[in-house]
């Protein structure tokens, strides 16, 4: 192959095959989609498992005695425990699905309500998505507690002796995204989880944009909380999950109330159910759930080693060929990252681009991705993000190529 | 010129070309010879809400026409902002609010018109109609 990139075993024409959207056009072009960080596509089994669930035992869970009903919460228990399995998780009951890492993060700020006083602190990285410091600031308004920000490098990476030195017993909680959406960012999150933990700080880890490209083991990492989104993942959108320690999650307090996350009900007092329901209030996305898991299987079934080393090819290559673009910048170049490629071209607008390569069959992300702080940092508007996954190949990278050599000749 | 003229003007021009590589290109251009706003006028109150890049649009009233002048940071939506000040400018608030945008779909940039595009062509078309409305109720 004239990359000079040696394949592995790995079958990427065959996983194509998987996902239908694939081979759709757009614009007149083959559909080069490029923008899996936002979200991923979904495999034919997760559709069919979503269709299979409607078509043949839609009903509501954890509710009825008849079997339908029977056969949904099975299923959705299942995908708990898949789930459970999948993150190393100790139990199934520490998994709460939710509709997404938004949705997880806001049910754990929200809980931390009554732990925090005024002057207690709370330290999140340079480098969140907006999911990841929102929530905290309003948590921040509500308490007093106060917001701190562990500085990044130009490359993207975290100052980790600076956050050693952000640490104290005023510490209570520390976020950070596992791996950075705009940049890609892998950050050390071991080291981060260990150190917090010594001056007794709870820490909360971002896994929304790291769960489509490895695979945590989360009871290893000792981590309090780790949240993801089904949909970067294969799976369908408005699902997700929260994960909390068991001693973390009996401590906080309900998010919502409602059906299913009760034990009893009378109009003087309620009791809660036990974990996962007592955050479970109302029905689910029972399918979402469901679908969840098989999303789960099928990236196991290729199998996460494999999904790096070809990623990790895809990212080389296409570092290595958009560097040739003269004027062409990438944000994010730390030594630890992921499949994704944050840059611009010269002065041109991320818009100009993003516009001239959709007419191309084209999707790439422009824009501050929902992480306006880095944009700061950089004092940019924003950038365009190409972000690759497995089903990705050498020859889109080409595609790309060829498209922003053409956008960058139309636009200057 | 009359607006329907104008329109009819654009639409003859852009049928010259037949692919949309053509088009965009004759978007730039056009954005290239746009009556620039005048830099201390580019603040907050002219900024356009909505638009991923930003864009500003200055509108004055002379001889009972509003005149606008507008620039943008990304060059594809100063071509779109260029071809409706081209319609839109030197005209008065009734000729402007009475004035369709059909003819955006005639050149081939209709995948702009969709209200949830990033770059906001409506929220621009919006803006010029409000600032035209501003006008003629200060007149009356
Ligand atoms: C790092 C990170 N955190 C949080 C989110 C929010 O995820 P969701 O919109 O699925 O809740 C995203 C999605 O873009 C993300 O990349």
């Amino acid at each position: 192959m004239k990359t000079g990139i040696k394949h592995t075993s790995f079958d990427v024409e065959k996983i194509r095959e998987d996902f239908p959207i694939l081979n759709r056009k757009v614009n007149g072009y083959p559909l080069v989609y490029l923008d899996n960080a936002a979200t991923s596509q979904k495999p034919r089994v997760v559709i069919d498992a979503i269709v299979d669930y409607y078509s043949n035992y839609n009903a509501n869970i954890h509710r009825g005695v008849h079997s339908l009903s029977q056969e949904a919460t099975d299923a959705y228990e299942k995908a708990r425990v898949k789930i459970q399995k999948h993150f190393n998780i100790k139990n199934a009951h520490e998994v709460i699905f939710t509709s997404g890492t938004t949705h997880s993060i806001n049910l754990v700020a929200s809980g931390f309500k009554e732990f925090l006083k005024p002057g207690d602190e709370l330290l999140v990285s340079a480098m969140e998505h907006h999911s990841n410091i929102v929530p905290w600031q309003m948590l921040c308004e509500q308490t007093g507690a106060i917001l701190k920000v562990i500085p990044m490098n130009l490359n993207g990476e975290l100052e980790m002796l600076e956050f050693v030195g952000l640490l104290s017993n005023k510490t209570k909680l520390v976020f950070v995204n596992h791996i950075s959406n705009a940049l890609g960012t892998i950050n050390p999150i071991e080291e981060i989880i260990e150190k917090a933990h010594k001056v007794g700080a709870v820490v909360l880890i971002d896994g929304a944009q790291a769960c489509a490209h490895l695979k945590p083991d989360l009871q290893a990492l000792n981590v309090d909380f780790y949240v993801t989104s089904a949909h970067k993942m294969c799976g369908p959108t408005g699902v997700g999950m929260l994960f909390g320690k068991e001693e973390w999650l009996t401590k906080l307090p309900p998010y919502q109330g409602g059906g299913e996350m009760i034990k009893e009900v009378t109009f003087e007092k309620t009791s809660y159910a036990g974990l996962p329901h007592k955050f479970e209030a109302g029905t689910p996305n029972i399918s979402g759930g469901i679908a969840f898991g098989v999303a789960i299987d099928y990236l196991n079934a290729i199998g996460f080693e494999k999904i790096a080393i070809y990623e990790n090819q895809l990212l080389e290559y296409a570092t290595k060929k958009m560097l040739e673009i003269e004027d062409l910048k990438i944000y994010g170049t730390a030594k630890n990252k992921t499949s994704v490629i944050s840059f611009n071209i010269g002065e041109i607008h991320p818009y100009d681009i993003g516009t001239i390569v959709d007419k191309l069959g084209i999707a790439l992300r422009t824009g501050h991705h929902c992480a306006q702080p880095i944009m700061d940092f950089y004092k940019i508007p924003g950038t365009v993000r190409a972000s690759f996954a497995f089903y990705n190949t050498f020859h889109e990278i080409d595609t790309l190529i060829n498209a922003l050599q053409k956008a960058k000749r139309m636009l200057t | 010129m009359e607006i329907k003229d104008i329109q009819e003007e654009i639409i003859e021009e852009f049928a010259f070309f037949d692919d949309w590589m053509q088009r965009y290109e004759h978007m730039i251009a056009i954005g290239k010879s746009m009556p620039i706003i005048e830099e201390k006028n580019k603040t907050e109150d002219y900024l356009i809400k909505g638009c991923q890049s930003k864009v500003w649009v200055y509108p004055e009233i002379k001889d009972g026409k509003v005149v606008f002048t507008a620039d943008s940071d990304a060059i594809i939506t100063k071509g779109i902002v260029a071809i409706l000040l081209r319609v839109f400018s030197n005209q008065t608030p009734d000729d402007i609010l009475q004035a369709d945008t059909k003819f955006i779909d005639e050149i081939g940039l209709k995948e702009h018109l969709s209200p949830t595009r990033a770059n906001g062509l409506v929220s621009m078309i919006k803006q010029l109609k409000m600032y035209a409305l501003a006008y003629k109720s200060q007149q009356n």
